[in-house]
């Protein structure tokens, strides 16, 4: 019981790639054992993918345009600012 | 050595994630092209200090962040630290589990791609208060590590990992609410004529 508490308490940090090593081992080996918690995790990692897919913008090309000209427009652009 | 062709070359092809971050963080096509505009225009003049081989990515998200919160911030005179109501814990999950187990054949990545569209997943990120979207948005849309985080915002990981947390379930909590009025989840007070579908009416982008 206190595994699936410990393990859900963890649950972005091993989704965002940031427990040790060994804390990820831990959770590997119950989620193997605890299908409950290897399914809330699944839910999580791919809301994460949905999130980061569908919030994807395509840069219009007048901006393109713009940013290159202003940037052709300084001088040098190596003098620490 | 950073000169400007190092520049364009490695600079310019992250204009589309910028562009995606200034657009979530302004809420507004014009503004979010001036944002990124003026964020390379300040990279392009502060790049001699730019130290090669560290993270530029990160180096330039922190100029985009930075101006962000002088310019536009400034504007509408500094938000108070807006709070988000407290959410519990796997809230979308807990509601929408069930959703997925009945449909045979499909990850639940197919189904929640399917769920929601993509102005809802935009407009839910940006009805967070900016503090939370801004952590959100980096590690959800970026893939940002914690510490990257902390040094772009300039806030303790501590800090970081709690903005993150009650962000994303503030995200859930709008999310959810997205699904319950398109009938695609119940609510506690269902409606009976709510009809069940995921190609039924897609509320229309929010502007504001």
């Amino acid at each position: 019981m206190s595994d699936c508490n410990d393990a859900l308490h963890e649950l972005y940090e091993f989704i965002d790639g940031e427990l040790t090593a060994e804390r990820r081992a831990l959770i590997e080996g119950h989620l193997h054992r605890c299908s409950p918690c290897l399914e809330a995790y699944d839910f999580h990692a791919e809301l994460r993918i949905v999130v980061s897919q569908k919030c994807r913008e395509e840069v219009p090309e007048a901006l393109r345009r713009r940013i290159a000209s202003a940037l052709d427009a300084e001088p040098g652009g190596t003098a620490p600012a | 050595m950073a000169d400007q062709a190092t520049f364009a070359e490695q600079a310019m092809p992250l204009m589309a994630s910028l562009y995606s971050a200034a657009l979530r963080m302004t809420r507004n096509p014009s503004d979010a092209e001036d944002l990124v505009q003026e964020t390379y225009l300040k990279a392009y003049r502060a790049f001699a200090g730019f130290e090669q081989g560290t993270n530029l990515k990160a180096w330039l998200y922190r100029i985009l962040t930075n101006t962000f919160i002088n310019i536009y911030r400034a504007k509408k005179r500094r938000p108070d630290e807006t709070e988000l109501d407290e959410v519990e814990d796997l809230y979308l999950y807990r509601r929408l589990g069930g959703i997925e187990a009945a449909t045979l054949g499909r990850s639940a990545e197919d189904e929640l791609m399917d769920m929601f569209t993509e102005a809802e997943i935009k407009t839910a990120l940006e009805d967070l208060p900016e503090q939370f979207r801004m952590a959100v948005l980096l590690a959800d849309v970026e893939g940002f590590s914690y510490k990257e985080i902390a040094e772009i915002l300039d806030i303790p990981i501590g800090t970081v990992m709690s903005r993150l947390h009650r962000g994303r379930t503030g995200l859930q909590k709008r999310l959810y609410d997205f699904a319950t009025t398109r009938g695609l989840a119940d609510r506690p007070d269902p409606d009976p004529g709510g009809s069940a579908g995921h190609d039924v009416a897609t509320p229309s982008r929010r502007t504001s």
